[in-house]
């Protein structure tokens, strides 16, 4: 369990942040730029201290400014992956690999040299210096270098924004790999929703300073405070579901989320994988008679849970199968289908439309996470 | 114009070995003084900071007659080192290199801040999430890449050094063989009659001395930055 509650204030900007995670298990400090993500990094990496407030990991103490507890930086074994990689450039790849490593002080060792070098692809980087790599090489070895220390804590600070687009490829697959292959909790900080959903298995988000929300990433998906930082277009409901069945020629899949079954475009998927789907509100049909005919793959019949009208119109709740979506319409489709809570509807969406909205989950869900708190109630 | 005679080469064999050993004396001091102007806060930096500077703006023969005031046999400093330690620094070589070591800190300071300055704060606040305390970040990251600042402020340091007058021949007189210095020996020249081939000769041999010092500095430091990838 990650737990801050901090409280920082400078001219221009204040934090006041308040929430506990469990770990291991992906973070994701989601917000737009200027809400206070790398301010709490800094914090709970040791670089910044908070004016008030504590910062726990585990059982550990590591900032409690009324106990007078401030455990140094260099003792913390909290590893830290900067916007920009901060590789010393005096160094060789090899010995930038190797400095932390020296110094790590784990009684144990959670990963050792060869298993960086192959989880990163290292191997052909080592005799390089940092000038002689790519934005994402140097991202990687920045990777590399955090883990070698041995870290009981990762924090990764918009690791692709130095990278440019078209080589976020060259990293993203890299982070998935670690998430799913090493017991070390992550904090990860990122503007870009896609790399939360992704990624992430509990989210906070943050806005001027505070958060927002808090919990896994399917229930934070369906908040309404999302939409302000996301945008009305990547508004959805994140269903993680397990591969049934796989029909490799249409390139379709069957998923079981919840108590349910869905159609999905999905590639190179066996049965039994983990799948996180984001089904796009505004992709999402809504019916109150069973409807025929139609080529959609994915009629659910279900209730309507709330309903909620904005500039954009109205976005609907339905639960289905123990399953919750949501479904973008516009306000004269409100008012023609007269949708209030408690009401049966079908709930429409395409297998297609849900093409490049699927993102692998480790197969095994990593150990003790526990269901995430709903907000404002402390676990 | 004759060949090279014996007053200049041991002219030239005093200068070199004053200026290497003021350099010697001065860099680690510098150094620390370079750290402490970049990185500390500490009370009466500013006046600090013009205390350094200062052999840059004075005259060098009042630094010379300060040096002669606390350093010399009767001086607070000067006694104290004869009865401790047996050290003559008035009218000896090694006098010569301490007033050279002072005229030319700033020089050296000067060159090392600019290095220093010029470190990204945030390599340092890499190495402290990867386990390095204070002393171990300072000689791991800051020293080999304040490098360049280093390499070139000792080589100015030292090729200033050579041609050091004003202090040196206030501080620890004109004695041929013990401080006599290319300048000095060039100033004497001057003020001898039929001394003109001779003063060509060693001013020549300050112009060239001065010339391959300065480029020695400038190669150095671009080999080393190249290293460092910049």
């Amino acid at each position: 369990m990650l737990q801050v509650a901090v409280s920082v204030r400078r001219s221009g900007f204040a934090l006041d942040a308040d929430f506990a995670a469990p770990t291991p298990g992906v973070i994701a400090l989601f917000g737009r730029s200027g809400s206070g993500k790398t301010t709490l990094v800094n914090i709970i990496s040791g670089l910044l201290a908070p004016d008030s407030g504590s910062v726990r990991l585990g059982e550990d103490i590591l900032t409690d400014t009324q106990a007078g507890i401030a455990v140094p930086v260099e003792r913390r074994r909290i590893g830290y992956v900067f916007q920009d990689p901060r590789l010393f450039p005096h160094l060789s790849v090899s010995a930038n690999l190797h400095y932390g490593r020296r110094r790590a002080r784990a009684a144990t060792t959670l990963i050792d040299f060869d298993e960086v070098l192959a989880l990163l692809a290292l191997e052909p980087l080592l005799a390089r210096r940092p000038h002689q790599l790519s934005g994402g090489e140097r991202q990687r070895v920045a990777l590399g270098r955090a883990l070698l220390a041995q870290p009981r804590l990762l924090l990764l600070d918009e690791p692709l924004a130095s990278v440019d687009v078209a080589r976020r490829e060259e990293v993203l697959p890299y982070l998935e790999a670690l998430r799913d292959r090493l017991a070390i909790p992550m904090v990860y900080v990122s503007h870009q929703f896609e790399e939360v959903l992704q990624l992430a298995t509990h989210m906070v988000l943050l806005e001027a300073g505070k958060v927002l929300a808090q919990g896994s990433v399917n229930a934070l998906s369906l908040r309404p405070e999302l939409q302000g930082i996301v945008g009305p277009d990547l508004v959805g409901a994140v269903l993680d579901g397990s591969v049934t069945r796989v029909d490799a020629v249409s390139g379709s899949a069957e998923l079981a989320v919840g108590s349910g079954t869905l159609q999905v475009s999905l590639r190179d998927a066996a049965v039994g994988d983990r799948v996180r789907l984001q089904v796009l509100a505004r992709d999402v049909i809504l019916a109150v008679q069973p409807v025929q005919g139609l080529s959609v793959r994915n009629a659910l019949p279900g209730t309507v849970a709330a309903v909620s009208t904005d500039d954009f119109g109205a976005l609907v709740t339905m639960n289905v199968g123990g399953a919750t979506v949501l479904a973008r319409i516009t306000a004269g489709a409100l008012q023609a289908l007269r949708l209030r809570p408690g009401d049966a509807a079908w709930t429409l969406f395409k297998a297609v439309s849900t093409r490049g909205h699927t993102f692998r989950l480790p197969r095994a869900q990593p150990a003790a996470v526990p269901p995430a708190p709903e907000p404002g109630r402390g676990p | 114009m004759t060949s090279v005679g014996p007053a200049e080469l041991e002219a030239l064999r005093l200068s070199l070995a004053v200026a290497a050993r003021s350099v010697a004396f001065s860099l680690p001091l510098a150094v620390l003084v370079a750290w402490l102007l970049t990185r500390a806060r500490f009370p009466g930096r500013t006046l600090f900071d013009a205390f350094v500077h200062l052999p840059l703006v004075l005259p060098p023969v009042a630094v010379g007659y300060v040096l002669l005031v606390v350093f010399g046999a009767r001086g607070a400093l000067g006694g104290w080192l004869r009865n401790h330690f047996g050290i003559e620094l008035a009218f000896t070589t090694a006098g010569a290199a301490l007033a050279t070591a002072v005229m030319t800190f700033p020089l050296m300071v000067r060159a090392m801040r600019l290095s220093l300055e010029n470190i990204d704060r945030g390599l340092e606040d890499a190495a402290r999430t990867l386990g390095a305390g204070p002393l171990d970040r300072f000689a791991s990251i800051t020293l080999p890449l304040m490098l360049p600042g280093i390499l070139a402020g000792a080589v100015t340091a030292f090729a200033a050094g050579l041609g050091e007058f004003g202090a040196v021949i206030t501080f620890t007189s004109n004695i041929p063989g013990v401080t006599r210095t290319l300048p000095l020996a060039l100033y004497t020249a001057m003020q001898s009659p039929g001394g003109d081939a001779l003063a060509l000769r060693l001013a020549l041999l300050s112009f060239g001395l001065g010339l391959s010092g300065l480029l020695a500095a400038e190669l150095l430091v671009r080999r080393v930055r190249r290293r460092l990838g910049r």
